[in-house]
């Protein structure tokens, strides 16, 4: 039994995870239309490679980036390129973003996979097919997959985690997934090994999770692999947080500004282990993943695998329907960490883990109003990443911007701890998020600006150079007169026609210069 | 007594060798404080505060020669920012000089209308118009500062100043209200 340790604070949080698990996993039916964002990973935006009215196969790729921070989007199934228009997408702002919206032929025909060979595939290859496969972390972040195993590589690696943990209330698909595709994770666990070389690789679930535990353990018996452990942890949020399973499993704690591969970790989560595995032996890019639908407004809560793109009211739809369609709230995420919806238009996308359906009344953070602080300091208590969440709030409130910087603000892994519970009901971590995006947006600004100074001095710099050399050129040019004018009656001797050529010859050296300034 | 005046001549002259070889040696070229003013402005070289730029404006305020409240585009955090650094009261910015928007502005230019005669260009402060004689020009719009320096040269009026256009990348979190507190009569 490996010795585990304990993060600072945490919460033991009512799990609502049966409702979700009491039906089997289903293939969620396709629905008419897809509308896939240009823009599903934390990076840069892709641009779409297909035009309207063209015809895709199931695993096209339809949208590509071009920086080393993105993932390409596919093709989820056969059907035509219906617009390239603006829809509303997952995010908190509920506004729209640009999607591709595929007309579904209902055939799903799938484009000739060309698996490649696995035996001869060396670790820089299996990124580069990963990153074709446009896979990003499926456990929330959406980071891509590629640019995260080749800077984990370069780092070297010395313990690989894999996060089974899902700690959140309500969310099962992590759960599902592993009791249906413990095979999966468990290859997809091998290829990662190949790529990365750690000397010990930990599998880790929470101690609610008996089944999948159990599958996973059947699995790795059938297809064992070296220096390899499940290890099973005790059930407490957030201890899927990536620094927090960190400290559990390992003791040590990812300094301020520092990376997990930093400190020689890996962590990934398992439906991206059955990602890679998909995408290495069966040549198939990322266009499905496992939804959770839960919450207390659903008739029939539970798993779903869907294509990327289906419209939530799909689901809802497979779902049983609201039970009372007049007070849904929707909520991609969990309860915690979650963030409401604008309506079931808004499709499913590559970091969309769960939907919760709630009743309007029974909404866990209902942003807006609330009372001030007691100075109870239960928030910091629970802090799971050590911080003052108090002191953090007095700073954003007074849009100290500085002042909350100094106490590491962006540490802070907006788990909702503390908002959970603050007597009250302050909507910490709303402050917290409101404070990041006012202190990320004057970066931007502020780097802006800096461009604009350098392009104003240059300019400045330039105007000046030339007012100088024209300054010298009228000089030259009024000394030539007067010397001329000293000399007036030996040049007036001279042939005239030669004089004249010269100053013709003169004037185009003048104008060439003044060309080329 | 006379040992006592000559070793504190000797260290004065010491000294004062010392400090002019320092003199030279660690020149401070140009006024740092305007640096430091500089770099809080917007930079949006509009001329708003009625100096050629936001260095000559930095210059003036650095000499006492401006309020520190004449920067529009910078708004009330730029006087804030200005008091702090400064130890100055904060103003209330000068209206005269302008109204603070919340999103800049950016140029277009209607390529229908516009004739090449690239005096806009000449205008602009920080070369965000490409275009050359008799031909179309255009705004880069990242580099785009919303001076509105290039509108009065413009002979045929085809510049617009539209608000920047804003992404779901630029939206921000709204912070929560607290509630009034409850006071007992």
């Amino acid at each position: 039994m490996r010795e585990l340790h304990r993060f600072h604070g945490g919460l033991k949080l009512e799990g609502h995870k049966s409702e979700s698990l009491v039906r089997e996993l289903q293939q969620a039916s396709l629905p008419p239309r897809l509308y896939l964002p240009l823009k599903q990973h934390i990076g840069e935006y892709n641009k779409p490679l297909v035009e309207v009215g063209d015809r895709v196969l199931k695993g096209h790729m339809i949208a590509a980036g071009t920086s080393l921070i993105c993932a390409s989007v596919h093709a989820p199934t056969s059907g035509r390129i219906a617009a390239i228009e603006s829809h509303p997408v997952a995010h908190p702002s509920g506004q729209s973003d640009t999607c591709i919206v595929i007309d579904v032929d209902g055939e799903d025909e799938a484009a000739e996979p060309m698996p490649p060979d696995l035996q001869q595939l060396d670790a820089e290859r299996m990124i580069e097919l990963i990153c074709r496969a446009g896979i990003v972390g499926l456990g929330g972040a959406a980071f891509p997959s590629s640019p995260k195993l080749s800077r984990g590589k370069a780092h070297g690696i010395d313990t690989l985690i894999i996060n089974g943990v899902e700690c959140e209330p309500y969310i099962t698909c992590d759960d599902m997934l592993m009791r249906h595709y413990a095979a999966e994770v468990i290859r997809g666990v091998g290829y990662l090994q190949r790529m990365l070389e750690p000397k010990s690789t930990l599998i880790s679930i929470e101690d609610n999770k008996p089944e999948a535990s159990a599958a996973l353990a059947t699995a790795l018996a059938g297809f064992p692999l070296d220096n390899t452990e499940i290890v099973q942890i005790p059930t407490i949020y957030p201890s899927g947080g990536e620094k927090q399973l960190i400290q559990i499993l390992t003791g040590k704690e990812v300094p301020h500004g520092q990376l997990a591969f930093d400190i020689g970790l890996f962590c990934q989560n398992v439906g991206t282990c059955v990602a890679i595995t998909r995408a290495l032996e069966q040549d198939q890019p990322l266009i499905s993943r496992v939804v959770t639908i839960s919450g207390d407004n659903i008739h029939q809560p539970g798993n779903w695998e869907t294509r990327l793109g289906t419209p939530i009211s799909h689901l809802i739809e497979l779902a049983g329907g609201y039970l009372d369609a007049n007070s849904a709230q929707l909520v991609m995420g969990g309860p915690m960490m979650g963030f409401s919806l604008s309506g079931d238009r808004v499709p499913i996308v590559k970091a969309s883990n769960n939907i919760l359906v709630m009743r309007n009344e029974t909404i866990p953070h209902s942003p807006g109003q609330h009372d001030e602080c007691i100075r109870c300091s239960k928030c910091t208590e629970v802090c799971p990443a050590n911080l003052l969440p108090q002191q953090l709030y007095w700073h954003a409130r007074a849009q100290a911007w500085e002042r909350t910087q100094e106490f590491h603000l962006f540490d802070c892994i907006e788990c909702g701890c503390c908002s959970a519970v603050c007597p009250s009901n302050i909507p910490l971590v709303q402050y917290y998020r409101a404070a990041k995006s006012e202190i990320r947006a004057a970066q931007k600004a502020q780097l802006k600006s800096d461009r604009a100074r350098i392009r104003f001095e240059f300019r400045e710099r330039r105007l000046q150079q030339k007012k100088q050399q024209e300054e010298e050129r009228r000089h030259l040019k009024r000394e030539a007169l007067q010397k001329k004018k000293a000399g007036g009656d030996a040049s007036a001797q001279a042939d005239p026609v030669q004089a004249a050529l010269e100053r013709v010859k003169a004037r185009k050296q003048a104008g060439a210069e003044e060309e080329s300034l | 007594m006379l040992i006592a005046i000559a070793t504190i001549s000797l260290m004065a002259g010491l000294f004062g060798l010392i400090l002019g070889y320092a003199a030279i040696r660690f020149k401070v070229e140009g006024n740092p404080i305007v640096d430091q003013i500089d770099a809080l402005l917007p930079q949006t070289q509009c001329g708003q505060c009625t100096f050629p730029g936001c260095r000559p404006y930095a210059e003036a305020i650095a000499n006492g020669e401006a309020p520190i409240n004449q920067c529009p585009p910078g708004g009330q955090a730029t006087i804030v920012l200005l008091a702090g650094l400064l130890d100055t009261e904060v103003l209330e910015l000068n209206a005269e000089n302008g109204e603070h928007l919340d999103v800049p502005l950016l140029a277009i230019i209607d390529e229908q209308t516009c004739i090449g005669c690239t005096l806009c260009i000449q205008a602009c402060p920080v070369d965000a118009i490409l275009g050359s004689a008799k031909h179309m020009h255009t705004v880069i719009a990242d580099e785009c500062t919303g001076c509105k320096l290039c509108l009065p040269p413009c002979p045929v009026d085809c510049i617009d100043m539209v608000p920047s256009p804003q992404t779901i990348e630029d939206w921000k979190w709204a912070p929560p209200q607290p509630l009034e507190p409850v006071r007992n009569a």
